[in-house]
């Protein structure tokens, strides 16, 4: 696990002063965090990564996950997949369910930070707890056109928060509490990022059976309806008409995400047997998903909703040209034709995919743009900058705070 | 130049931004208008200074919220143009900073009417942000001109950020802290002026670094 100094080399001594020198101001609170699932997912992948680190700098952090099962993760999946604006129906039986499970973790769990910190709507109701200590609730879910009667249910809750916190400026709504905007952000020496050489690159490629002489476009996500696999099946067959090129549709699962099962199916159907798509299921194998990044001549993120596409800073991280829909907080990541291209249907996706692979010096300096920006907006340092300033801000309600 | 040793010391702070969300938005111009004359004046300095802190390199975008929703968004170049090109310098207080933002759009709506027709497709509004900063004292000082440069060419963007944009605007100094600092406790007016007279908004934070480091150098070998 890397160590805060070991970022040094990247983002500067002076950055990694100032996290030590904020860090020091919430000497003495205990930041409770709470999400639903340990492993697998945007949430707890960041948790893994950014709770060392926190601790390392003196800020006194733990991290609790709340008991679901499998009846409760279909709700919240279901509450997840109307909030980004599907249309699915919600039962009377789905809020008895969600209710039942967080009164048993409200029973059952001690909430005992001086901050508590909850991470989307699992563990949302667990606020009715709160006694005297401050709470924020974090949503990581572009909700910019949610399902109002989930969402009216949800601000019942949020209304007993001190602050609300989203990845996007169209996710805010009017709302009784304070609102921050913090976007979450990728780690540079985490397996998933960092640096490999050429001979475990190829070496993944070999175990796939992925040819490295053919252009080669990816999309890393989980197999969930909402990334859109099944249009970037057809993104390559357009692209392929042209373009002697693979595809790779890579992801792993989550604990709470029971929908992907049937969705690798289907994706499966629709690739029909074509030797130059590969699916792969990479369960939790992060060495091997920056692999297949690097390989990648083009990467896409065709999503339908995103809460912010960390795929995409992944991607732009390596300096690969990125295709991605502009959905939730993808445009904060890319300038449509300057850090990257912007696509709202499967047609515009393979024009740009046959661009960028006929054209690859646009590609270079598009990956190359990209890559900056996430340096200065969108990596791990930055972002524990920002939960500090929110612990911070709890106790704060004046614009310009003097520590 | 000999070395002077100042009256006090120059005491390095830095600014800590978190953007807090307001939940106003606009679809158009009128909206726009309507938000911009009762949001918070801490609205309109994140607005006006946010390119300043997430863009520190070559950006094609323009350098102000405002300007880049009207032109991307709305369509409306010739408004974008006139926003972008405010001369934020020449503003001492964010009251009066809004007050001729205002005034721009006010301007090209009385001679464009249509453009008051326009609407942002759904998803593309404008979105009000205000700026919450946190101001940290930092471990350095200097007490002359060659600790002033060594400090300043290895403290943080936002350090420079802070003493020059936000002490200025929203602090509602005269000058910027560095100038203030060299003509009161220094005595170096021309190295005053010479820093004062710089337009930061057309640096990036690293230029604007080298730039105020070359100055303070050129007067130091004179």
């Amino acid at each position: 696990m890397a160590k805060i100094n070991d970022y040094i080399p990247i983002v500067g001594q002076s950055v990694i002063d100032d996290l030590k020198l904020i860090a020091g101001k919430l000497r003495g609170k205990v930041i409770q965090q709470v999400n639903s699932t340990a492993v697998g997912g945007g949430v707890a992948e960041i948790l893994n990564r950014m709770i060392p680190l926190l601790r390392e700098l003196g800020v006194d952090t733990k991290w609790d996950v709340i008991k679901g099962g499998q009846q409760f993760f279909e709700v919240t999946k279901k509450f997840h997949n109307v909030l980004h604006g599907k249309q699915e129906k919600i039962l009377p039986s789905d809020f008895e369910i969600f209710m039942d499970v967080s009164r048993k973790n409200i029973e059952e769990m001690n909430m005992y930070g001086d901050i508590v910190f909850i991470h989307d709507p699992q563990p949302i109701a667990l606020v009715n707890k709160k006694s005297g200590n401050k709470w924020a609730w974090r949503c990581h879910i572009d909700v910019s056109n949610p399902d109002k009667f989930v969402w009216e249910f949800l601000k019942g809750f949020i209304a007993n928060y001190d602050a609300a916190v989203f990845s996007a400026p169209s996710f805010s709504k009017k709302l009784p509490v304070r609102q921050f905007l913090i976007s979450p952000s990728i780690d540079p020496l985490s397996d998933k990022n960092k640096n490999l050489s050429r001979e475990i690159i190829d070496g993944v490629l070999n175990k796939y059976n992925i040819h490295k002489g053919k252009p080669i476009m990816t999309q890393i996500s989980r197999f969930d309806r909402l990334k859109d696999p099944l249009g970037v099946i057809e993104t390559y067959k357009l692209v392929k008409k042209y373009i002697d090129c693979q595809l790779i549709l890579a992801g792993g699962g989550a604990t709470d995400d029971p929908e992907g099962v049937q969705v690798i199916q289907e994706v499966k159907e629709a690739a029909g047997g074509d030797p130059d798509i590969h699916i792969l299921l990479l369960s939790q194998n992060d060495i091997e998903v920056n692999a297949l990044q690097r390989a990648s001549d083009v990467i896409l993120q065709k999503s339908l909703k995103e809460g912010f596409g960390l795929t995409v800073s992944e991607a732009l991280w390596k300096a690969k040209p990125v295709i991605a829909s502009a959905v939730g907080g993808i445009p904060l990541q890319i300038s449509h034709k300057y850090s990257g291209l912007l696509c709202h249907s499967v047609e515009g996706a393979a024009f740009s995919v046959k661009q960028l692979l006929n054209s690859p010096e646009y590609a270079k300096k598009l990956g190359e743009n990209g890559k900056e920006h996430i340096k200065n907006n969108f990596l791990i340092t930055r972002h524990i900058k920002d939960y500090i300033l929110l612990f911070l801000s709890l106790y704060h309600d004046e614009g310009i705070v003097y520590l | 130049m000999p070395l002077k040793t100042a009256k006090e010391p120059f005491k390095f702070y830095t600014r800590l931004n978190m953007p807090e969300l307001t939940g106003l938005k606009a679809g158009n111009l009128k909206e726009l208008l309507s938000h911009l004359k009762r949001v918070p004046g801490s609205c309109i300095y994140h607005h006006t200074h946010r390119f300043l802190q997430q863009h520190q390199f070559l950006s094609p975008e323009p350098p102000n919220d405002f300007a880049y929703w009207t032109t991307k968004f709305l369509g409306e170049e010739a408004m974008g143009e006139k926003l972008a090109s405010i001369d934020i310098v020449q503003f001492s207080k964010i009251r009066a900073l809004r007050e001729k933002i205002i005034s721009v759009i006010e301007e090209y709506l009385k001679n464009n009417p249509k453009a008051g027709l326009k609407f942002a497709c759904e998803g593309e509004e404008f979105h009000f942000i205000k700026s919450v900063s946190f101001v940290i004292p930092t471990e350095y000082s200097a007490s002359n001109l060659k600790e002033f440069i060594e400090v300043l060419s290895k403290i943080t963007s936002d350090s420079i950020y802070f003493h020059v944009f936000e002490a200025r605007l929203r602090l509602e100094k005269s000058a910027n802290d560095f100038s203030n600092w060299l003509e009161n406790s220094l005595g170096y007016k021309d190295m005053a002026d010479a820093i004062s007279k710089l337009d930061p908004y057309t640096y990036t934070l690293e230029d604007l670094r080298k730039t105020i480091i070359k100055t303070m150098e050129r007067k130091l070998a004179e």
